[in-house]
């Protein structure tokens, strides 16, 4: 075991090596077992999802051409709310992910999907499947922990900048999708190295812009217009819609990694990681939703991040199914299964935002330790 | 669903700019994709077909009847038609000979599938399609066809499903202006695919059938054609059977200082024979390398030195996708077995995937 905890109760203690080889195993089985059944039901599940979505989508958008009589607006706006939820979450991210693949339609397909999204796909990949899923949770490589513009665990260094994070994550949330995109062009990063003018970045950056000039004048421009009379309030339908979008797929997302419970890393502690090692970086490192069906795919099945993590390629209606199998596992081997309420697990983390604006207090000071699997526990 | 799809300079139709204000409105998806929703089979769609009847043609063979897009351009008899179908989710590309006559009234088209064992697209074709499936379809295609004008004496040598196409040409009259002698072969008289309308053809004397069945006579040599058909260096041939079959055929026709009279038919020119590594050819560069079964092909590429898409290295990500064109490849985390016949590009991940065989992959 290469991996020891700075924390007072180190949550993998009681773990040999050989244990969590043997979890790298019967995760690996549970993995076999879904891709030998996968089939026509699933194929059927994705279409009906993306058929639903289509439906929803335009059928809002006709009740929108007449928003100015007000149950239009309402009915339209929510429409157009979930139907974006639903093309983010539970279709773009994950076919994104490659979870549909398989079927070998080159319509549902990662490489040739795009989203109801300002972040174009192929960098929204990069960033997300392969440094956030790679790298999860270990401060310095995934940057997911904060976006690189807030402090949410005690081992990254605080800096005054961050007495305002809590106000950046509220701004953040009404703008996620925008906040994604420069995140997913590390233009903070880039723009601090100097490097905006590398034609690399320029290419990257001009593609968000392409992106970006589509969906704006889709949004606020072509519908607007269409709706005639009802411009105004189509637009202001289509800005909530947004508006609603972000703030729940932020709240969804910040329930993946933030709340407590969830562990991180430090970056020497994956060197030379196993499988098995891997497997349970992602265990401890994620956090479940609990709830309603409509909830999880509302939540793009989010909501069962941990089976996500372990599995990202897994079509997301499966993730339901083996959460069983995966958290009797957690039990067997005396683990952490951190879920929760949304309400509960978006406080949890909003609260690791507050409290980790402010520097650390004297008490949570750890005594430095060689490479380590570190917590992100209460305070 | 992506359009990025570059635009040819000059003049922009009326119609290209309407689709293109039509985009604005979708963004990010295509007009196309919600007018799939409705009207699949419509014309500038993505040629598709709806099975609209399977008749039972033999104890292992059937006949689909496909009503196609209105995009389909029609066959010329002898011709297959790739389909796209979807068995247990995933879309698999065959080609079958159309077994019907062109110009029919409906518009429909139908093909003949033989399942062959452990045949997952001819089973499913044959034993769970229902009416009402749409599958994807290409423009026929194939130079197994007649001449314009039709020789004088044909001569068609056919084996199992081989007789398909050649029904086409059959149905399409082609013994009404040709001398037409047919030899086939099948296990059995019931196993004869069309063996009730190839009987009255030739019981009304428009052609001379000679049937042979192989669980009884045994395979038919090519050398017992001097007796059964003792003319037939000088018929046009056209042959369709299987590999074994058509080899001996063309020997024997080059051996008899007559090949350009014999057409073949093969649904399959290579036979792929999964093993451990292979030689793996990147087809956009030309660059081939020798790559054994336990390196993915991410790092066969890599080390030869072609600039290789990747990402994760883990088989998470699916950022090293890449289309293999033909050959099989071992997923190595499972040993699972992908192969692919040409036109098929079946997405692999390079990272994960290692050749089993010769393979492929364009890049």
């Amino acid at each position: 075991m290469t991996v020891i905890q700075k924390k007072a109760v180190n949550p993998i203690a009681h773990l040999s090596a050989e244990d969590i080889e043997i979890i790298g195993k019967e995760l690996d089985a549970i993995r076999d077992r879904v891709i030998a059944d996968r089939g026509e039901r699933d194929a059927r599940y994705i279409r009906k999802v993306i058929k639903t979505h289509r439906t929803l989508e335009l059928s809002s958008r006709a009740v929108l051409l007449f928003s100015f009589f007000p149950p239009a607006w309402i009915v339209g706006t929510a429409g157009l709310a979930v139907a974006k939820i639903l093309d983010n979450m539970e279709i773009g991210h994950n076919v994104l992910h490659g979870q549909w693949n398989w079927m070998r339609d080159p319509k549902i397909h990662s490489t040739t999907w795009d989203w109801d999204h300002v972040s174009p796909p192929d960098q929204w990949q990069h960033s997300h499947n392969q440094l956030h899923h790679r790298y999860t949770n270990v401060i310095g490589k995934d940057n997911d922990l904060g976006y690189g513009i807030m402090r949410v665990d005690e081992d990254q260094p605080w800096h005054p900048v961050h007495l305002g994070q809590p106000l950046w994550n509220l701004i953040n949330a009404c703008f996620f999708q925008y906040g994604i995109a420069a995140y997913d062009l590390e233009l903070g990063h880039n723009l601090r190295e100097g490097r905006h003018k590398a034609p690399e970045f320029r290419a990257r950056a001009r593609a968000v812009g392409r992106k970006i000039r589509r969906q704006v004048l889709k949004d606020y421009i072509v519908h607007p217009l269409l709706s005639g009379p009802s411009f105004l309030s189509t637009l202001a339908a289509t800005f909530t819609a947004n508006l609603i979008r972000n703030v729940w797929s932020h709240s969804v997302i910040m329930c993946g990694h933030f709340p407590n419970g969830v562990e991180t890393f430090e970056k020497t502690s994956i060197e030379g990681e196993t499988r098995g090692e891997w497997y349970l970086r992602q265990m401890l490192g994620s956090a479940n939703i609990s709830g309603s069906k409509l909830m999880h795919i509302m939540t793009g099945n989010l909501s069962f991040q941990i089976e996500h993590h372990l599995f990202p390629d897994l079509p997301s209606n499966r993730y339901q199914e083996i959460a069983p199998q995966v958290r009797a596992l957690f039990d067997r081997y005396g683990l952490k299964y951190t879920t929760g309420p949304l309400p509960k697990q978006v406080a949890s983390a909003w609260w690791k935002v507050i409290r980790l604006s402010l520097p650390n207090r004297r008490r949570d000071r750890r005594q430095p330790v060689a490479p380590a699997l570190v917590s992100s526990g209460a305070a | 669903m992506t359009t990025t799809v570059p635009r040819p300079p000059g003049k922009v139709s009326f119609r290209a700019r309407l689709l293109r204000l039509a985009e604005t409105v979708t963004t990010p998806l295509l007009p196309e994709d919600y007018l799939d929703l409705v009207a699949p089979l419509r014309a500038g769609a993505a040629l598709r077909g709806r099975i609209v009847a399977v008749r039972p043609e033999t104890r292992d063979a059937a006949t689909v009847v496909i009503q196609p897009g209105r995009g389909w351009r029609g066959h010329v008899p002898g011709q297959y038609v790739r389909l796209g179908v979807d068995v247990d989710g995933v879309r698999q590309w065959r080609a079958y000979s159309v077994t019907s006559v062109p110009g029919s009234r409906d518009g429909r088209l139908a093909i003949t599938v033989k399942a062959i064992p452990d045949g997952k697209v001819s089973n499913h074709l044959v034993r769970r399609t229902r009416p009402g499936t749409i599958v994807q379809l290409d423009q026929a295609q194939g130079d197994f066809v007649l001449p314009e004008s039709a020789p004088e004496r044909v001569l068609l040598l056919t084996a199992g499903s081989g007789i398909t196409p050649v029904m086409a040409m059959l149905r399409a009259g082609l013994h009404t202006r040709a001398d037409v002698v047919l030899v086939h072969s099948a296990p059995t008289p019931d196993d004869v695919i069309f063996g009730a309308e190839l009987r009255a053809l030739a019981e009304r004397g428009a052609l001379r059938l000679v049937e042979r069945h192989t669980d009884t006579d045994g395979l038919l040599g090519v050398h017992e054609l001097d007796d059964l058909v003792p003319d037939h260096v000088e018929r046009e041939t056209w042959a369709c059977g299987p590999v074994g079959m058509l080899d001996a055929v063309e020997g024997y026709w080059t051996s008899r200082g007559v090949a350009e009279r014999l057409h073949t038919e093969r649904f399959r020119p290579t036979v792929i024979s999964p093993g451990e590594g292979g030689t793996v050819t990147f087809t956009g560069s030309g660059t081939t390398v020798e790559a054994d079964g336990a390196t993915p092909i991410l790092d066969a590429g890599e080390n030869a030195g072609v600039l290789m898409p990747s990402g994760c290295r883990m088989g998470i990500c699916f950022g090293c996708v890449l289309p293999l064109r033909q050959g099989a490849v071992r997923d190595l985390r499972n040993g699972d077995l992908t192969t692919a016949v040409p036109g098929d590009g079946v997405l692999i991940q390079t990272c994960v995937s290692a050749a089993a065989g010769t393979c492929d992959i364009e890049l």
